[in-house]
């Protein structure tokens, strides 16, 4: 009897160990694909028609630059919606709303954040593109900037929810300190609760923006998908073309291990290892920043 | 400027940008609600598609989604918890712990699009499982995974020290001190856990795009081999690639995927908050 309870409890811990591992294994699987797949590109394609400016797969152009500043200037521009409103927002709820309106804020800008983004690409063409183009006097409405302005929308949720738990873990003591010594309650927010939530804000910033590059669907439905190269600032009230986008409309009509599948894959390696910079780099600041804490009160 | 004006003018300024992004969340919902609900009819949620998707029903738009978030949660919530179990009471805080918080952060912010490559490469391909519900089940468990184990951990981590410090002492083995005491202490938070990376899955469509999901297929999946459509990818395909689609059929489709979707996220706000007026520690 007691022989096979050791047995169990050495059976199963060992179960539970090797599920405990598995996060590393998929992360190593999902590299090793993405460059078992995506690294005969290299040698289909001279690397300077690959970083070239133009693509047109079926005249066999594979220059992902086009896909590259695409990705970066509808980023950009949601970046430039999503940190005002998300960071604005966090400040309102942690610091000057009132307890009950905190109740209902959070969970409501959860609740956006559960939303398939294929349900705002479906509102952003039937709503967003044709007011822009009206608005703006576009040609279309299917622009970078209704790219930019749904993925805004996208990364808000993310930047407010972990921006607001950074701002609401600042010790209260910080608060009260200020406003004894006659700071406003103005002040005590830019001068003291800020920057003592300083690298809880930049994760959430991070994390946000490592959303907004990733998203696909919505993206993919409003830009109008064209792989221009972005060069100007008016490439915003432009079509353009994500790198997540050009993944999710091609891979599903190349033939299996053609010149251009191992190219879409080498495009998905790349966004791999932005994410990975891009976490990488937040999980960085909190433990710098975490360091520098204990260092200080020691 | 005088002190108190520029406080009441920043904080007018935070409160507008509050307005501005909250007021457009519950317009987007109300807008969905009010031009989907003519859609909804007995057929439309029962019924097989006809006239290439013009008219008839969505039934296995929705029986495809109910499958896959089944499929995904038979291979993630197992892995994820018992993943979360090791974190939790297992792990010591050494070099290999950290990597796999680290590799769960990675996971967590892979672009979906990449997890529907690996899935096409791995089990389409590779596996040889083809575009089936099972490949894509599979992709959409890994993608759920960090949501899972993130919060299973948090909620194992929330039963208090002494609940495991007694059991032991009773004689219990850590195992059974596990299972008997803090697993049924931790369940509720699980569950919430479990139901909001689940909601994730079922409303994504890029990572079943390549590995799962059909454009159209007038009758439901006979095996876990076929493909299946689903909710999500068929919104994308009537809002984008069928002309001359009826928009009261795409509001509907929006509207049933909402709810679905949100339906979860109810379930799993009152689990939480009904486990918290029950708790006793």
């Amino acid at each position: 009897m007691a022989k096979s309870l050791t047995w169990r409890e050495t059976i199963i811990t060992a179960v539970i160990k090797t599920c405990g591992y598995s996060a590393i294994v998929f992360v190593a699987l999902i590299f090793f694909f993405l460059l078992r797949e995506g690294l005969p590109a290299l040698s289909q394609v001279p690397l300077a028609d690959l970083f070239s400016l133009r693509w047109y797969p079926i005249e066999n152009y594979f220059g992902i630059l086009p896909l590259l500043t695409g990705s970066l200037i509808v980023t950009v521009g949601a970046m430039l919606v999503a940190i005002p409103f998300g960071i604005g927002t966090a400040v309102f709820i942690a610091e000057v709303a009132p307890r009950w309106t905190r109740e209902i804020l959070k969970p409501l800008v959860e609740l956006l954040g559960g939303l398939p983004s294929v349900v705002l690409g479906f509102l952003g063409i039937l709503i967003l593109a044709p007011f822009l183009r009206r608005f703006l006097d576009l040609p279309t409405g299917l622009t970078a900037l209704a790219g930019s302005l749904l993925l805004g929308g996208i990364a808000v949720p993310t930047i407010v929810s972990i921006a607001e738990d950074a701002l609401d873990s600042v010790p209260m003591s910080y608060r009260e300190g200020a406003l004894a010594m006659g700071a406003t309650r103005w002040q005590t927010i830019w001068r003291v609760t800020l920057p003592a939530a300083r690298s809880g804000v930049l994760t959430a910033v991070m994390l946000g923006l490592g959303r907004a590059i990733g998203e696909t669907m919505a993206v993919m439905m409003v830009t109008g998908n064209a792989p221009v190269m972005a060069t100007r600032w008016n490439s915003l009230f432009m079509p353009a073309r994500t790198m997540t986008a050009t993944i999710a409309a091609e891979m599903g009509e190349v033939a299996n291990g053609s010149t251009h599948y191992h190219v879409l894959f080498f495009i998905g390696l790349v966004l791999f290892l932005i994410s990975l910079a891009v976490n990488v780099a937040a999980s960085a600041v909190v433990f710098r920043q975490k360091k520098r804490a204990e260092r200080v009160l020691s | 400027m005088n002190r108190a004006l520029t406080q009441r003018l920043g904080f007018s300024l935070l409160t507008l940008i509050a307005l501005l992004t909250v007021v457009p969340i519950l317009a987007v919902f109300a807008y969905i609600i009010a031009r989907g609900a003519p859609a909804i009819s007995w057929e439309f949620l029962t019924a097989m598609p006809r006239e290439g998707m013009r008219a008839g029903g969505i039934l296995p738009a929705i029986v495809g989604t109910f499958y896959l978030t089944l499929g995904t949660a038979i291979f993630s919530v197992p892995l994820g918890v018992a993943a979360a179990i090791y974190l939790a009471e297992y792990a010591r805080e050494n070099w290999l712990t950290r990597l796999i918080r680290i590799a769960i952060i990675n996971l967590a912010g892979i672009p979906s699009v990449v997890y529907g490559l690996f899935g096409l490469g791995l089990f389409v391909f590779f596996l040889k499982f083809g575009t089936s519900l099972l490949s894509a089940s599979l992709t959409l468990s890994i993608m759920t995974l960090p949501v899972i184990i993130s919060a299973a951990e948090e909620a194992l981590r929330a039963v208090p020290q002494a609940f495991r410090t007694v059991s032991i002492s009773l004689g219990g083995t850590r195992w059974q001190t596990i299972r008997r005491i803090v697993l049924p202490q931790a369940l509720p938070g699980i569950i919430t856990g479990v139901i909001l990376g689940l909601e994730r899955a079922a409303g994504e469509t890029a990572p079943i795009l390549f590995t799962g999901a059909a454009f159209f297929l007038p009758r439901l999946p006979h095996s876990p081999f076929d493909a299946t459509m689903a909710l999500p990818y068929h919104l994308f395909v009537i809002s984008t690639q069928v002309p001359e689609m009826p928009i009261q059929i795409q509001y509907g489709t929006a509207l049933v995927l909402i709810a679905f979707v949100l339906g979860m996220n109810l379930i799993a706000t009152v689990i939480r908050s009904r486990a918290r007026a029950k708790r006793q520690w």
